[in-house]
């Protein structure tokens, strides 16, 4: 299967990559080198007091703004939202590149179509809002996420199991499978579009040549919703998390 | 008696399975986008949160579907 490429390199050994991996590596420096580049420029008008941006300074405001303002500080507030700002702005920038690349001509495949990464950022998210919890309420974040207050006693038979389930198995699950089964769907959506194009274009004969046309413009509207869905995975990722911190840091009522 | 098959069906019964995992998540995207897009029309000053707690909804009702869409990878 294409989810399941062959091994190109360092067969045999745990390290071993094949093409989703090299992607994600590809990914990964360039992330590293635009973000390398980002910082030196602020560090730059920090340092000379220029603080008119340029062109390519001004994109890594308005990005690191859109995570640092409309995620962490709408739904944090600032202090707390500073704080956790460095995982959600990783856990948005990572989601983002890796989910773009399922559109672009000649990787076509998102690194997160894979379930390994979302795991990953899904396992990052889990462990900073239980942590965000227990260093705000102690021990008391379980109980009071297991027991919520205002709840008649014998019923806590019925809620208790239903909130442990919620809040500690499928916030994390669904947080992982969300992005994967997007990203695989969105990939098979693709695959289906054009290799219905090569099949009507090639294969079929006279007048079914015509639908050839018809599944390529489908094909192409779905690359530009591919588009629209690659960002808004890497919003909601990021949203989800941030709502997980906020829950886990409000006070019961 | 000996049975008779009066209609068949071939193919794989989970695509039938995913079909009906569909149904619930619609009905409820909808029911989530419609609401927020009436709440709009009658406060258009609060579009922006009313969009982020749309987007979240969203979210948490499409799981299920995606969940569907899971299980032939798990249990396959």
């Amino acid at each position: 299967m294409e989810f399941y490429p062959e091994i190109v390199a360092f067969e045999g050994t745990p390290f071993a990559l094949n093409r989703i991996m090299l992607i994600r590596l590809l990914v990964l420096s360039l992330l590293v080198l635009v973000f390398w580049l980002w910082t030196s420029k602020f560090k730059r008008a920090n340092k000379t007091n220029n603080f008119v941006p340029g062109k390519f300074q001004l994109m890594g405001e308005i990005s690191l703004n859109f995570v640092r303002k409309s995620i962490a500080h709408d739904q944090l507030g600032e202090k707390d939202g500073d704080r956790f700002l460095p995982l959600l702005t990783t856990i948005f920038f990572v989601t983002l590149g890796m989910n773009v690349t399922g559109i672009i001509p000649g990787l076509n495949i998102a690194g997160t179509s894979v379930i390994g990464l979302p795991i990953v950022m899904a396992a990052a998210a889990y462990v900073t809002f239980i942590y965000a919890g227990v260093k705000k309420h102690g021990g008391h974040f379980f109980t009071a996420s297991l027991f919520p207050a205002g709840v008649p006693k014998p019923f806590y038979i019925l809620v208790t199991p239903i909130e442990f389930l919620s809040t500690f198995i499928l916030r994390p699950v669904t947080l992982a499978l969300r992005l994967t089964m997007n990203m695989i769907a969105g990939h098979l959506l693709l695959v289906l579009c054009f290799s219905a194009t090569q099949f009507f274009l090639f294969n079929a004969d006279g007048f079914f040549k015509a639908f050839g046309a018809g599944t390529f413009l489908f094909g192409f509207a779905f690359t530009l919703f591919e588009m629209l869905v690659a960002f808004l995975q890497a919003y909601v990722f990021t949203l989800l998390t941030t709502v997980y911190i906020q829950l886990a840091l409000a006070d019961e009522h | 008696m000996d049975v008779t098959n009066i209609a068949a069906v071939s193919g794989n019964i989970a695509v039938i399975g995913y079909g009906l995992a569909a149904v619930g998540p619609g009905v409820g995207v909808g029911l989530v986008v419609s609401k927020t897009i009436e709440s709009i029309a009658r406060q258009p000053e609060l579009a922006a949160k009313l969009q982020v707690t749309m987007w979240l909804g969203i979210a948490f009702t499409e799981a299920l579907a995606l969940i569907g869409l899971a299980t032939p990878f798990i249990f396959a």
